[in-house]
This record gives C-alpha cells, structure tokens and sequence, in this order.
C-alpha cells in the first residue's frame, strides 16, 4: 500500500504510563503501561481450582502433634494480627483489644504476644496510647499497630479520599497500612487504575524520616472469585509495591481459605525465586480454630518455606482465632481441656 | 519478634536464616492396637479358616523386616478343595438368590469395610509398606466405594449392556498384586460377585494381610459359605487356580510376563480372561499447563505409592521450552516429601513392598545412569531396616533407553521432551504399553485433540491417579485386555442370556463355506 502524505496517520492513543514502581520497572522495563502490565499478567501461568484445593485439603491432612503442636501454637500467637474492625469500636474497646494482645493469657507469662494489632485509622491514636512501651513505634521490637485505610472495606472512594485516610493513619503513629485495592476496577480490567492506587498508598505510607509504614495490599479474594484473578491481583499488588499481600477485609464471605492462601503462597515462592526478594502473606477472615491455624502453617511451611514463618512474613488476621491457641495451649500445659470462662475476653 | 518463632529459626553470621525445626515434625504414628492380628492365618475355604497342606511362609513388614503373622500355603489339593466350595456355594445358593438380595450382601460388606476402615488401612501400610495415608484416605475408602458401586448393580443387570437377563459364568479365579492388595480385591471380587458369581482369590505372597482380614468381614457379613475363597500362597498356586478345569473365568492383574502366560494357558479352555497388565504411561506437560497443580501431578503420578502403580506415570513428556522450570521446580518440592514409617501419618513415601522389587528398581536405575541419563534423587534419609529408595528423577533420558521403555515399578520417573502437539502423541504412543496418560494444559481444546490421538486405556486431564468405581479401567495393547470399574466391569462376569446355554441353544455353528 502506498501512503499518500496528505492523509493523516490514523491517531494512535499512547498507552497511558504507570506510576514507576521499582518493582514493576525492573521486571517489566521501562515501557511501563497499563498495557505491558496488563500484557505480564495475562503472561502468568493458570491455576487448575481441582488441583490447587486437592494440594491444600492435602496439605490439611498433616498430623501435627506433641512438640510440633506447642510450637506452632506459639507461632500462631506471635503471628496473629488481633483485630477489631467494627463500626461501633471505640477506645474503650481498643484498649481491651491491646490488653489482651500485650498479654494474651494472664494464667501463663510465658504465652508470647500477638504481632500487631488491627484497627480502623481513628483508633490508631487510642491504640498506641494504650500499648505504651510495647508499642514497637517503627522498630520491629514490640507491637505493631495496623491500621486499615483506603475506604476500607469496599474501596470505592476517590484516590485523594484513599491517601488521605492512609497519611493520617502513619502520622498517627500507624506501623502497618493494610489497604484495599478497587476490585471495581481489577475486574473492569484497569489494572492499570489498580496498579496506579497502590503506587500512590505506598507513597503516603512514607514517614517524615523517610522510613515506610509496612503496606498490606488486601485483594478481596471473595470478590476476585476466580484463582486466576488472584494470582493475577498478587501479582499485580507486588509489582506496585506491596510488603504483603492479604485475602480479605473479613467483611466478605468466602474470606481466607486454605486453597486462596496456597495460591498466594506460590506467588510469593516464585517472586522469591525470580528476585530474592521475600513478599509477606497474610490471610484474614475466618480462620478460628488452632486446628485450621496449624494447616495453615504446614501449608506456609510447605510451599514458601519455613523461613516464612515470621511475623514479616506471614500473619493471620484474626480475632476469635486467639482464644481457641490459647485454650489449645493451656490444654497441652496441663493435659486436660479446660472451657471459654478460663480465656479472657477481649 | 517473639521468642517462640526464633527458636524455629537460626539466624547465621551471613544474615542467612535456617530453618531447623517445624518441619521435622515430630512423629505422628497411628496406633496399631486396633488390630487384632493372629499370629498365623489358615486358608479361607468355605467359610472357615482351614491349614494349607502347602510349607506356609511369613509375611513381613518391609519397613522393618519383621514378622508380622504366619501364612498358610494352598496346595494343589486347596486349591481344588477352593474350587470345589466355590462351585457348590455357585450352584446351590449364589446364583439362585435374586439381584436384590445379592446387593444386600455387599451393601453389608461395604458397610463393614467403612466400620473397620482404620483396621484395614494400618493392616495394608504394615504389610504391604504404603503410607498410612493413602491406604487411609485412598485405598480403604475406594474398597468400600467400590462394594457400594456394583451393590447398586446387583439386581440392575439387564442394564448391563448385554440385554435382558444375562448370566453369570459360574466359578472366577482371581490372582491380584501386592501394589493394592485390598483394593485390587474389591476391584474383583465385587462385580464377580454382583454379577452372581463366586470366587477363588489369591492375593500376593507379600501381601496378604488385608485380604485375611476381609474374611473376617465376610464371616461377619454372613455371606453364604464358598461364595468368596481366599487362598493364600505364591505363583505356583496362581498358576495351580487360573490352570483349574473347573473354573469359568479367569482375572489377573499383575506383570504382563505372567499375564502372557496365563493367556497362553486358558487358550482353548473356554475360560474367559481379563487381564490387567504393565504400563508405562506418559504424563504430557504442556507449556501452557497450570504449573503448580502439573508438579502436584507429576508427583503423584510416579510418587504415589512409591510408583507401585501400573498406570503411574512413569514418562514424564515435557514441553522443551519449560523442561528446565518443570524440573527445577520439581526438584524443590521433591525436598518436602517425607519418607519413612507407613504407620506415621506425616510420612509421603513408604517402603518399597519386597527386596525382590527393591532389587529391581535399583538394577534399571543402575541402567539407566549406564546408559547416560543424569539421576537425581530426593535427599532422604534412609531407615536402616527394611527396603527404601528415595524418590529419584532421570533427566538427559533417550527414548531408546531402557529406563524409558520399561516397567520400573518404583519411585524412578524418566523426563523426556518433545516440541509440538504431534510429536508429544507419537511419543506418548511408542511403548508397548497402553494403560494410561496424563494431559496438562489449560486449554480444553488441547487436551480434547491430544487425547484423542493417545492410545492408552485411561486419559487423565489435569489430574493423575483418580479413581472411581463408576469408571471403567484397562489397558491397550501389552497392558492387557478387558475392563474393570464401570458398566464396562461387569462384561467381564457376565455373558448374554442364550449364549451357549441348553435352553436357548444357539443354532449349530455353520462351517466356513469359503
């Protein structure tokens, strides 16, 4: 075909450029757009849902007992993120929260302490108050407070409303932003939007000194619904910058499953493997029994590697979770099963 | 930080963190005080347990070497003591009771086999050496689905395919391997039995511990004497049952060097035959296959039960462009699998079922190395007793080379590439085998196309190893003839009404004009 002059070329809309994410830059190249985003994650391998949830009920089938059982109920205690996230919280209820996470379970000091507690941005303030000393304030060597932000739980407010509500919360003093991102958008296919919004939280979490409050990116894998979205979201959620990714608000149902958290847990394994780096994974929302706790850890253990098995790297976001550790714990101290009355209530 | 986790971990000058605990979790046995083992077992002829008149041998646990109980030997003479019972339990009460209540006898068996499933399971892991795992969560449960199966055929045979009211063949002479002495028992003893037969069995010399049990179970169930015999002894009372004259139908699964001969000496009997034989199937990975669930495959399609498997999938076909990932990754979730104690419930890879097999299995690895393959194997730690082998990856493997070609039997899996669609069928189809194949793709069109152009009686399609009652199984080519499982399965005991009997006889055979 020849090209006549005075015909205009056909108006070619260039791809919109994505924020550049450090990550995403060095994976994908500098010709970061939402369509060379879109391009790798569609790259990614697919997930076969018999065959994921057959690995994770396998995987649940593990026997954990005697000395492996006392360990994992420790670890369990010093992994949960201890949450409240209810609309009528208040300080008062806070301060019960931090009480029980600073000391779980006051019939044995030997019992470790939770790793943070989870709360919505205003209790920040009521919750570092209340940890006093333990508070870790940054350093990793106490409690963290986690706040969610981000219009929390269903995300759909304007980006300037989503940094907003996470700058307040890091300059209240919050350790860890755990943020939602817009399903609306993931499932329109603006990953790209998606992308864009993690960059920006990321960039509010930044404290004055330069530090960065840990970023927890929560997919809602309830509403993603398929285990190709999730791979694709964690990925996704990675490459703009997150130190963890997370299930669920708890605010949805399904939340947490095991199959959710295997698949999570293979891409932070193969993220692991392509550049040395460790992502944390936390699943959140329906995990109450020491019993499911355990298949969990077995499944972290398992597929990234026990050296996930530490607070930077893996959490459970949980409330009712504590409780039955703790019971489980008293029972392999004394031998015998005691009842909820021998628990305290947070 | 908490205190608790850095115990789990230790941390080393380089910053690097090792891992040292969680794990090595700490054992998990299941107990075997639900068995109530005798310290020998007799024949069961009858009804009734009775003294072989062979020199009776013992059955050991492979992973410790040790005795577990006493076995009587069938003689020729128990053997035709066997037939002789089965024949009049045929005539006089089996095949005269309705459909119905036939199903109702093995709808008590399936029931009673889920009642003492535990027992069942760590009898098979202590005699045969499978984790107790499988033989809890797989083998026990599929004996009972399997009883359930052909129970709701019992009186349902006119649907069988053969058209209204087909008959019963009369006295079935079963031998089965050790791989899955229990399950390859309900595989032949249920649809016999729906379809109005009775049996003689013999199960494996080194496994037959379950089977004993199971007569228990029989005794309990109040099945009519000689309806089921189980006889107990080695290959010369195989060949003594499958050579009966009074026998009507014969069914072996095991080695196809045995099954030749059993086919070579019913020919011209009028016995009917299956035969499930050798494989050596192919588990074709495509590069566009869901990775993690292929390694999970590929795993357990020559990992379960230590590759004791006829249709375990022995030829890993890889699609070159992902040869290097298919195998690093799969070196790496190698190091995961726990080997050790089958009575521990943690335990991923038993032992090897009998020195013999062992023997074998380390000879075509030797070969295999010989011939130029790189051998790579799990870093297992080795009991001191018993017969163990860690599960072991040839890469570099010709098509040509031995450990390509033949039956291994063991946890050996041979990784070969191929380019293109075409050439992953033709590949997949250069065995003398046929029983079965894998499929690993994402896309449904592929795998439709593909596995039409495999010959292989069992085509798998993002899975290995599953089974289910209502699916019939078997073989192409040197993996035998007839099917079991399945509407397919009862063909096997079961032949047209009419069909050579007195009264329907068929007209006289016309001799051949041309």
């Amino acid at each position: 075909m020849n090209a006549t002059p005075h015909v205009l070329p056909r108006q070619v809309t260039q791809p919109r450029a994505l924020a550049p994410a450090e990550r995403a830059l060095s994976l994908i190249g500098g010709d970061l757009t939402e369509k060379s985003l879109k391009l790798h994650l569609d790259g990614l391998t697919g997930v076969d849902a018999v065959g994921l949830e057959q690995r994770a009920a396998a995987l649940g089938t593990r026997s954990i007992k005697t000395t492996s059982k006392a360990w994992a109920l420790d670890a369990i205690i010093s992994l949960i993120d201890l949450t409240t996230l209810e609309g009528a919280d208040t300080p008062g209820k806070v301060r019960s929260l931090v009480a029980k996470a600073v000391n779980p379970d006051p019939s044995d000091s030997a019992t470790p302490r939770v790793a943070a507690v989870c709360v919505y941005g205003d209790m920040v303030p009521h919750a570092i108050e209340s940890l006093g000393a333990s508070w870790s304030a940054g350093e990793d060597n106490g409690i963290n407070v986690a706040a969610v932000a981000t219009a929390f739980p269903s995300g759909r407010a304007s980006l300037a409303v989503k940094i907003a509500d996470t700058s307040e919360a890091v300059v209240a003093g919050a350790d860890e932003i755990d943020m939602v991102i817009d399903r609306g958008a993931f499932l329109a296919g603006s990953v790209g939007v998606v992308f864009d919004q993690i960059v920006a939280v990321k960039e509010a979490c930044r404290r004055t000194n330069g530090t960065y409050a840990h970023l927890k990116v929560i997919l809602e894998t309830g509403e993603l619904s398929t285990y190709d979205n999730v791979r694709r979201a964690s990925w996704l959620a990675i490459l703009a910058g997150g130190d963890f990714i997370k299930t669920s608000t708890g605010k949805v149902s399904p939340a947490a499953t095991l199959p959710v958290t295997l698949l999570m847990l293979e891409v932070v394994r193969d993220w692991y493997r392509l550049t040395g780096e460790r992502i944390g994974v936390k699943p959140a929302g329906g995990i109450r029994t020491a019993k499911d706790a355990i298949k969990y850890l077995v499944t972290v253990a398992e597929t990234a590697g026990e050296e996930w098995l530490t607070p930077q790297l893996f959490r459970f976001g949980a409330s009712s979770l504590l409780n039955d550790v703790l019971l489980q714990r008293q029972k392999l101290t004394t031998g015998r099963y005691s009842g909820p009355d021998y628990v305290t209530m947070d | 930080m908490t205190d608790a986790v850095k115990t789990n971990t230790v941390t080393t000058g380089t910053g690097k963190t090792v891992a040292t605990r969680f794990l090595d979790y700490a054992p998990a046995p299941e107990s075997t005080s639900i068995l109530h083992l005798k310290p020998s077992y007799g024949l069961f002829i009858n009804g009734q347990f009775v003294d072989g008149h062979g020199p009776s041998f013992q059955t050991i646990s492979p992973a410790t070497e040790k005795t577990i109980a006493e076995i009587s030997n069938a003689d020729a003479s128990d053997v035709d003591a066997a037939v002789r019972a089965a024949r009049k339990a045929y005539t006089s009460t089996w095949s005269r009771l309705s459909g119905s209540d036939r199903g109702k006898y093995l709808f008590r068996i399936a029931r009673l086999v889920q009642e003492r499933a535990r027992e069942l399971a760590v009898a098979e892991s202590l005699d045969n050496g499978k984790p107790i795992k499988e033989s809890r969560d797989v083998d026990v449960p599929l004996v009972a689905a399997w009883f359930f199966y052909y129970a709701g055929w019992a009186d349902k045979l006119d649907y069988a395919g053969l058209g209204p009211n087909p008959r019963s063949l009369g006295v079935a002479a079963q031998v089965i391997p050790w791989n899955f002495p229990l399950l390859m028992l309900a595989w032949k003893v249920a649809p016999a039995l729906a379809a109005g037969n009775t049996v003689v069995i013999k199960p494996a010399e080194t496994t037959p511990l379950s089977a004993l049990i199971f007569a228990e179970i029989l005794q309990q169930a109040e099945l009519p004497d000689g309806v089921v015999n189980i006889i107990t002894g080695a290959g010369d009372t195989g060949e003594a049952l499958v050579n009966h004259p009074d026998v009507n139908k014969v069914a072996f699964t095991g080695s196809t060097a045995v099954g030749r001969a059993i086919a070579k000496s019913v020919a011209g009997t009028g016995k009917k035959v299956t035969l499930e034989l050798g494989g050596k199937a192919a588990n074709i990975v495509f590069d566009d296959a869901p990775l993690d669930q292929a390694i999970e495959g590929i795993v357990n399609g020559i990992f379960f039960n230590q590759g004791h498997v006829c249709c375990a999938g022995s030829r890993l076909l890889v699609q070159e462009n992902i040869h290097d990932e298919i195998v690093e990754r799969l070196k790496s979730r190698l190091m995961t699998l726990r080997m050790g104690d089958p009575l521990d419930k943690n335990t991923d890879i038993g032992a090897i079922n009998s020195r013999e097999q062992l023997d074998r299995v380390r000879e075509l690895s030797d070969v295999g190395e010989a011939e130029g393959a790189v051998r790579w194997n799990a870093p297992c730690v080795i009991p001191d007793k018993g017969f163990w082998f860690a599960p072991t990856i040839f890469t570099n493997v010709s098509t040509s080379s031995r450990i390509a070609r033949d039956e291994i039997f063991g946890p050996v899996l041979a990784v070969l590439t191929f380019r293109t669609p075409a050439e992953a069928i033709a590949k997949a189809n250069n065995t003398q085998y046929g029983l079965s194949a894998g499929i690993w793709s994402d896309k449904g069109s592929k795998i439709l196309a593909v596995a039409d152009g495999l010959r292989a009686g069992v085509i798998w399609a993002n899975t290995f190893n599953r089974f289910d009652p209502a699916s019939p199984f078997g073989g192409y080519k040197e993996s035998g003839y007839g099917r079991e499982g399945g509407r397919h399965g009862l063909a096997a005991y079961l032949e047209s009404a009419g069909w050579g009997t007195p009264a329907v006889a068929s007209p006289p055979r016309k001799q051949a004009s041309s």
